[in-house]
């Protein structure tokens, strides 16, 4: 059994110290919100939170963040520490209406808010160095870097 | 066959069936029979307790069936915002449901950028006619004239008295009426639309931001267990022996269960495979990579891709098959001697959708199956399923999660069969996940091609003779072993449906065999018929001395419809008539006019910048790309893209715009990344850092202009692709004079 902490609340897991949070999050504890897109670290549409940096949780193995705080897009709007830049990044994906198909986007967006969190104000190549990370093949590169735009904005001015 | 051309709509109000589907009673249900089917299924549609379309509760609130699959197209939007709009329903009031396989929908194949384009009439009508039944209740319920009752945003007024009813107060009522007859039915006049043509958000984007979607791979059934699959490597293959020992030894692991060969064509039979079943994914993965396997490869091991293409490229250089032929070519040729001639080639290409493949299935006791999956086409899933498990059809239940991406791939149920065949074994539900490696590994590519172009000028640049040839190994390879000619809607994909004022004109067609399983991906044989032919007009342009632009508004004459049937050639058009959609030159020179205006074309520009033109219908859509791009140190920089699109009338403007910025980027990705190269039978790339997909930093600017057409519903999906590779490799030529015919751009440049 270990124990982990995922969006501040702990859960005992019986799998093995090898087995990537990706799979922990989406086979035992049945949240989904995180993608499966890789597996090898080169699409981010794993992405989560490890103590409020970006990690590819496809690459993590479980028995490494024991002690860590894991935050994923289920929980990320309640997270004292980034709660106003999650609601403003959501906010801004819903105003450009990011989406396509919408299965990268939950790495897109948690990309987003740990870019934002960190610099709020970033200018085209910060938001190509923080976003190239995560793939979109449906090709909605377009509305992130606006949606990153409005939402940098709108928590600069708070 | 008796094809019918109208919905049936029926009042199914009242129906005991509905009792089991927890409707509560005074709603006012609409069910209907979707045309582009035959006869018998509206038959079936009788007894069929689901096909229904409308449901008016009498809280006011309105589902509506959407009964085509999401993919980030925005369809689970549009066609309801069609409905609501001749329903004059509150938006903020209706809710989307998914509709199951059902034949009562006509065709459910979300493919061929159909579901607006095929439907947009009889879903139009479908509205129409709960609107026209809602006022009717009204109308008796007043003892008034229908004609004094108006519908308007959720509620019928007499307009007399001013009384109204909301459509919740009136759904007991209109449940009593028959619908009316839809060739009197008043359809809504575009100016009165609220919301075609309108921008409205996707309805699924609270749930995509929140992560509270459900994906074909997020699909959770107690009880269930998750398969990961090795499968043969060489299509044709199978297990000679395997030895699972050490895979069992995995702590979850529960089942090892062969896959064997499905003899003759691929069609959508699983592969020859060995399927790992455990408790989590992970442990699924790890038992297959202890798997030992010892592989009947099959004869395709012969296959490798560079020396087939190079033969392709041979022989395109060499007579073929006539498929079209206008005027005397041959004399044309010995007339004409400033002449130019390319041979162009694209690689096998992988789908690679976001989302890889992923399906669930469950027996029920009655040995009824079940199943979820992210499937483009959920009625021929559940025909393949019944035909490989000898269930009958309506023993097969098909659910239709969101898609994360397909562009094609989900069309084949290839992995719903896996499913039902290792829920079958196990004795429990077991969900496939297929890997990313699985993915691009066992894909139906989009076929290799090689195509021969020649064209002759005269004194005045006029283009007097144009001879094409392509070849590349067929869709209906999949279908039929050992097919080689390609299909007459291949060749109608850009092709031999070419609009051009030239007198001379002869289309050749030569044979390929297929070592792979052969799909279609998104605009299908477009892709490289698009590249080629925006290629050599460039080309022609450039031996001419004329500009682009000019060079094109030439070659397509005057402003006229053009003969669908021409040269013996017979183009089946997507499946509309000449009437409906004809090809239309000035439509073309609409695109082509707008985008040069948006990119200032002609405009200087730095050392080492350059922009090109390409142009394509398809879909019975035309859209123009120019691309601008930089080079510089052999780096190639795709600076932005201008795209106008002509896709006649349009639902959601947002999501129309939010395909053609998609489609560039995809189309970015084809001309500067994407190859499937084989070699002994097996795919050599793995995952994306070997094909490679364009990035955030990659991504140039866009600017999509929608035109504002009367024309009837074109393509949508689609369209978008096939002219940007030529747009990108004519700028690239414009940028530094080489001439790239052989994609992807990588091979050449960095990018
Ligand atoms: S699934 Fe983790 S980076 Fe792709
Ligand atoms: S929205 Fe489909 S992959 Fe990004």
């Amino acid at each position: 059994m270990l124990t982990i902490d995922i969006n501040d609340q702990q859960h005992q897991v019986d799998v093995e110290a090898d087995t990537p949070l990706l799979w922990v999050l989406r086979d035992v504890l049945h949240m989904t919100g995180t993608k499966f897109g890789c597996g090898k670290g080169l699409c981010g549409a794993c992405t989560v939170h490890l103590n409020g940096k970006p990690v590819r949780s496809c690459s993590l193995p479980i028995s490494a963040i024991t002690t860590a705080k894991i935050t994923t897009i289920e929980g990320v709007e309640n997270n004292l520490s980034n709660a106003s830049t999650a609601i403003a990044v959501k906010q801004a994906w819903i105003t450009e209406n990011v989406p396509q198909c919408g299965y990268c986007q939950s790495g897109q967006i948690m990309s987003a808010i740990a870019l934002i969190g960190n610099n709020k104000s970033p200018n085209d190549e910060e938001i190509n160095i923080a976003m190239s990370g995560n793939l979109c093949r449906c090709g909605t590169y377009k509305r992130i870097k606006s949606a990153i735009k409005t939402a940098s904005n709108d928590v600069g001015e708070k | 066959m008796d094809v019918i051309d109208k919905p049936i709509i029926e009042n199914v109000s009242r129906r005991s069936f509905l009792k089991g589907l927890g409707l509560a009673s005074g709603s006012f249900v609409l069910a209907t029979t979707l045309p582009f089917g035959h006869i018998a299924m509206a038959d079936t549609a009788k007894h069929n307790a689901l096909n229904v379309f409308i449901t008016i509760h009498a809280n006011n609130h309105i589902d509506i069936i959407c009964h085509r699959s999401e993919m980030g197209q925005g369809v689970r939007t549009s066609i309801p915002q069609i409905i609501a709009d001749e329903l004059e329903a509150d938006w903020s009031l209706v809710n989307v449901v998914q509709g199951m396989a059902n034949n009562a929908y006509g065709s459910q194949n979300t493919d061929g950028s159909s579901s607006i384009r095929k439907a947009f009439l009889q879903l139009r009508q479908i509205g129409a006619s709960a609107r026209y039944m809602l006022r009717q209740a009204a109308a008796n319920f007043w003892q008034v004239s229908i004609d004094e009752c108006l519908a308007l945003n959720h509620q019928v007024s007499h307009q007399i008295t001013g009384k109204s009813l909301s459509y919740g107060q009136l759904a007991e009522l209109a449940s009593m009426m028959a619908p009316p007859s839809l060739d009197t039915l008043r359809l809504k006049d575009k100016s009165e639309f609220n919301y075609i043509g309108k921008k409205l958000a996707s309805i699924d984007l609270p749930d995509i931001i929140n992560g509270t979607t459900t994906f074909g791979q997020d699909i959770q059934i107690p009880n269930m267990l998750i398969a990961s699959i090795s499968r043969c490597p060489v299509i044709g293959g199978k297990v000679k022996s395997f030895d699972a020992s050490l895979t069992r030894k995995i702590k979850g692991v529960k089942q090892v269960v062969e896959i064997g060969l499905t003899p003759g064509a691929v069609n959508f039979h699983p592969l020859a495979g060995v399927a790992v079943l455990a408790t989590n994914t992970f442990s699924a993965i790890k038992g297959r990579e202890q798997l030992e396997i010892s592989w009947d490869y099959g004869k395709n091991l012969a296959h490798q891709s560079a020396e087939y293409l190079a033969k392709r490229q041979s022989l395109v250089q060499q007579p073929g098959k006539i498929c079209r032929d206008e005027g005397d070519i041959g004399n044309a040729f010995k007339q004409h001697v400033k002449q130019v001639n390319a041979v162009y080639t694209v690689p096998y290409l992988a789908h690679a959708p976001m989302e890889p493949p992923a399906a669930t299935a469950m027996f029920h006791s009655d040995g009824r199956c079940e199943l979820w999956a992210c499937t483009q086409s959920p009625q021929r899933a559940r025909d393949t399923v019944a035909k490989a498990l000898g269930l009958d059809k309506d023993q097969v239940l098909v659910n239709v999660t969101l898609l994360g991406g397909a562009f094609g791939r989900k069309a084949k149920a290839d992995y719903l069969v896996e499913a039902a065949i290792l829920a079958k074994a196990a004795g429990q539900p077991v969900k496939v996940v297929w890997s990313r490696e699985d993915d691009i590994q066992n894909d139906y590519y989009h076929a290799i091609s090689a195509q021969y172009y020649q064209g002759a000028l005269d004194d005045n640049n006029q283009v007097q003779a144009w001879l094409s040839r392509t070849s590349f190994p067929p869709i209906a390879s999949t279908f039929k072993k050992k097919a080689q000619s390609q299909g007459k809607f291949e060749l109608a994909g850009g092709f031999a449906d070419i609009p051009f004022d030239v007198r001379n004109i002869r289309c050749e067609h030569i044979d390929a065999p297929a070592f792979v399983r052969i799909g279609w991906l998104r605009s299908v044989a477009n892709i490289h018929h698009g590249f080629a032919q925006s290629s050599f007009v460039d080309e022609l342009a450039v031996a001419a001395g004329l500009d682009a632009k000019d060079f094109w508004f030439k070659l397509l004459g005057d402003n006229k419809n053009v003969a669908l049937n021409r040269g013996g050639f017979k183009n089946g058009n997507y499946g509309a008539s000449a009437k409906d959609h004809p090809i239309n030159t000035d439509r073309y020179k609409e695109v082509i006019e707008l985008a040069c205006q948006h990119a200032g074309w002609g405009k200087e520009v730095p050392e080492g910048e350059g922009l090109g033109l390409a142009v394509h219908r398809s879909f019975l859509s035309y859209v123009a790309v120019i691309s601008h791009v930089k080079v510089l140190n052999n780096h190639l920089q795709v600076k932005k893209m201008y795209c106008v699109a002509d896709a006649g009338q349009i639902v959601n403007l947002d999501r129309v715009e939010a395909q053609m910025e998609g489609a560039m980027i995809f189309g970015m990705s084809i001309a500067l990344m994407n190859n499937i190269s084989i070699k002994d039978g097996q795919v050599e790339q793995s995952n994306f850092h070997d094909y490679p997909m364009t990035r955030m930093a990659q991504a140039p600017e866009i600017e999509v202009t929608i035109i504002e057409s009367d024309g009837l519903p074109g393509g949508v999906g689609e369209p978008g692709v096939p002219p940007v590779m030529a747009s990108i490799t004519n700028a690239v030529y414009a940028a530094t004079g080489r001439r790239i015919r052989d994609l992807p751009l990588n091979k050449q440049f960095s990018v």
